[in-house]
């Protein structure tokens, strides 16, 4: 099953891949012609190896070893007895006799909230963060990676160079000079400051990896466009914008994972109040100031992974897509 | 094309929908658990002094968050009631980390409460933190003592008035386990030894457990219990002159302090009761550690007065007569009475008069007495114009009650005042190494001397 499963979108995409090939067939049928054969032996090589029923023990391994943990939190946020939590470890409350201490107490206490914190509150604050801190990035980035891929100009390289090269600066140090300049700005204790920062932080990968998965598109198609009379504006939204689907939604979902579990950008910039305060910074202070309530961790994560789950599963088939596109093409 | 932006549209619904059920549930709690606006209905004739502020705002930033942070909210409404003033308050626990860079970015709040003195003295060397107001110095020298000004103060000027205590020098017990065989409330730290060598001998359990770990602060606990032991053997002078560095971390005193805490926790046959060995001591979460207590594994548990809450987090009867209480831990000495303690001090970066007033508000009796009836457990303050019987909790009275004792001497947490490379990193380390490694003690005291900065 497993080796249908990942057989099967591969064979499906086949008679795709082969349309944009198509229409490059009259410039150039014999530079593609050899890679195109090698690349198929290839495949079929990889699909042998990795569908063997050694590789799929491994698969099954690894996954179970991996999931483990989270299935032990998963039950251990149903325990209902704090005593039983301490002494005992998760196992024991699989055992039939235990059955009886299951309980959605910790849950209850999660989202009705402790203390004069509401959990709503903080669960719209990650939304209203959220969305935008994706949205910004995406757009600036399919902006930028356009110039950079289809507009020839002086010092793009160095320039794109340069922007990649961002990516090594440590959050941290950019962390007091952005809140000052916010602060100067008359922006502090607003969304505004996070839905920035996110944006800041976020652009350098989200330009690279646009601007690679722009830069496959064949020249042809992007020329044939042009010859028709179609400007940057008209190319970009009715050629680019529709083949960037995948590698759109692939970005989407890691700004999205990462922004929604953030919690160093927005205590450090939005500070812990209930107006601004995403529900990562909450779980965070469930436990209490001296972690005495910590047993409502392992409840608090599940509801907090509840919607990052939700778009991860949602979008899933585009990132493992976004993920390919960039790689295997020769 | 069509087919596949239609699925991102689903799965944005599906993220809107179960945000709508999510509201819709916090939104029927909030309902049900309100009421706790009742306290404002108090006379506002001790708060004329402060005046009209009604349309002003101040901002607080504590480390104080969740139900901890909702008592401090709750006690400054009366305040705010009577005086029209909007508190914004907001507590983290990253505040020891951010409020340098706050401060220097100027975004930081109109007043902080600095959980630790060197930090204070830190945020004070910014040029940012403005001396107390008249008013507010005036009620530090009614209501506190003067070793708690020392502590509030960097260079002779008063920059923060205390707010809350700890008391970290207790010993938690079990009462009915105490009756149940025999044993009694030691006196003197020889008598703590002798109690400790007969419940090891009568072999019901280990006398003592100990836990040290907390991320990656892990070590603190230790740290406290060095400076217990340092009072003890070497005393309050002694103390004094180590945390100034006036001596050597290696200094055959503190070195001998640190051997008498080996006389109970290196000794396998005394720890880690419930738990493991010596080594268990540095992997144990501080938050676990005295729990076993109530499972009649362990006897002795030597941690702050705030640990109360965690037996109260786990159903326990906290009393004198309870499952679960505490005593002073003993000096040698009974005629001398050293405490160790901590506590937060409030600093304000404005000078508005709302600020100032509330500044003073925080000074007063009046809010300790208000912080006291709203807070279940955990809290308790050096201000002498508290009523005792306003603390809820057992344990907070008994803190209280050292606090006030006059006979005792208070002295603050030392690591809390140490240089941060010492006091929250070489020390940490070091004393995790004392358990981990079973380092030997003139090694630790050498190895955290050679971390002090040269100067």
């Amino acid at each position: 099953m497993t080796a249908a499963r990942i057989a099967g979108p591969a064979k499906n995409n086949q008679p795709a891949k082969t349309k944009p090939g198509d229409g490059s067939r009259e410039d150039g049928i014999v530079q593609n012609g050899g890679p195109r054969q090698r690349l198929g032996r290839r495949a079929a090589r990889a699909r042998r190896v990795l569908t063997s029923s050694a590789a799929s023990t491994i698969a099954i391994c690894v996954g179970v070893l991996w999931s483990v943990p989270t299935f032990g939190l998963l039950v251990t946020s149903f325990r209902g007895s704090v005593q039983d939590i301490r002494t005992t470890g998760w196992w024991e409350a699989l055992k039939p006799s235990n059955w009886g201490g299951f309980s959605l107490d910790h849950y209850g206490t999660v989202l009705s909230g402790t203390g004069t914190a509401n959990l709503a509150d903080y669960f719209v604050n990650s939304i209203v963060m959220t969305l935008p801190a994706v949205v910004i990035p995406i757009f600036l980035a399919l902006l930028a990676a356009y110039a950079f891929a289809w507009i020839p100009f002086r010092g793009s390289n160095i320039l794109f160079v340069g922007i990649f090269a961002l990516q090594v600066v440590p959050i941290q140090v950019a962390m007091v000079p952005l809140l000052t300049q916010y602060v100067n700005l008359g922006l502090n204790s607003s969304f505004w400051v996070l839905w920035l920062s996110h944006a800041m932080f976020g652009l350098p990968l989200a330009i690279f990896l646009l601007h690679n998965f722009m830069k496959e598109i064949p020249r042809s198609l992007v020329e044939a466009a042009r010859v028709d009379g179609a400007g940057h504006v008209t190319t970009f939204f009715r050629i680019i914008l529709p083949l960037m689907v995948p590698a759109i939604a692939s970005f989407a979902i890691f700004q999205f994972l990462w922004v929604w579990n953030d919690l160093l950008v927005a205590l450090a910039f939005g500070g812990n109040t209930p107006d601004l305060a995403p529900i990562t910074a909450r779980l965070s202070d469930m436990a209490g100031s001296l972690g005495s309530r910590w047993h409502l961790l392992a409840a608090g994560a599940f509801v907090s992974t509840i919607v990052p789950m939700g778009v991860f599963l949602a979008l899933q088939r585009y990132f493992v897509r976004g993920l390919l596109a960039g790689s295997v093409k020769g | 094309m069509k087919r596949s932006l239609g699925r991102v549209v689903v799965a944005a619904g599906m993220g809107l929908v179960l945000a709508g059920a999510v509201a819709a549930c916090g939104t029927d709690d909030k309902e049900a658990g309100g009421g706790g606006d009742s306290a404002t209905t108090a006379d506002c004739s001790a708060y004329e002094q402060y005046g009209d502020l009604s349309g002003k705002s101040v901002t607080v930033y504590t480390t104080f968050v969740d139900t901890e942070g909702a008592s401090y909210e709750e006690s400054f409404k009366p305040f705010a009631a009577c005086t029209g003033l909007t508190v914004k308050y907001e507590g983290s626990k990253s505040l020891t980390a951010d409020v340098l860079g706050r401060i220097e970015a100027g975004a930081v709040a109109d007043i902080v409460a600095f959980p630790q003195p060197g930090l204070l003295q830190q945020a004070v060397a910014t040029g940012k933190v403005l001396p107390v107001p008249a008013a507010v110095a005036q009620n530090v020298d009614q209501y506190w003592t003067a070793s708690w000004r020392n502590y509030g103060s960097v260079g002779g000027t008063l920059y923060a008035a205390p707010l809350g205590a700890s008391v970290k020098s207790l010993v938690w017990y079990s009462p009915s386990a105490f009756t149940q065989y025999g044993y009694e409330v030691p006196q003197t730290w020889d008598d703590l030894l002798t109690l400790t060598a007969d419940i090891a001998a009568d072999g019901q359990a280990k006398p003592w457990c100990a836990g040290i770990a907390d991320g990656d602060a892990t070590g603190w606990v230790a740290t406290d219990w060095v400076e217990d032991m340092v009072l003890r053997s070497a005393g309050p002078q002694a103390y004094d002159q180590w945390v100034n560095h006036e001596i050597r971390f290696n200094d055959p005193k503190i070195v001998d302090s640190l051997k008498e805490m080996s006389k109970i926790l290196r000794n396998d046959s005394y720890v880690n009761a419930g738990i493991g060995d010596i080594v268990s001591i540095a992997a144990t979460p501080w938050t676990d550690a005295g729990t076993p207590i109530l499972d009649g594994q362990c006897f002795l548990h030597r941690q702050a007065s705030f640990y109360g809450g965690n037996f109260a987090a786990e159903n326990a009867d906290v009393g004198e007569n309870g499952d679960i209480w505490a005593f002073y831990l003993p000096s040698s000495d009974p005629s001398s009475k050293p405490i160790l303690g901590a506590g937060d001090f409030v600093a304000a970066f404005a000078d508005r008069p709302e600020v100032v007033a509330f500044q003073t508000f925080l000074s007063s009796p009046e809010w300790a007495n208000e912080k006291a009836k709203v807070t279940d457990g955990g809290w308790t303050t050096a201000n002498n114009g508290l009523v005792k019987s306003n603390l809820k909790s057992a344990v907070d009275q008994l803190a209280y009650g050292l606090l006030a004792d006059p006979s005792a001497e208070f002295r603050f947490d030392g690591s809390d005042l140490m240089p941060a490379v010492v006091g929250s990193d070489a020390f940490w380390k070091q004393m995790t190494a004392y358990f981990a490694e079973v380092k030997p003690e003139q090694d630790v005291a050498d190895a955290i001397e050679a971390a002090w900065p040269k100067d």
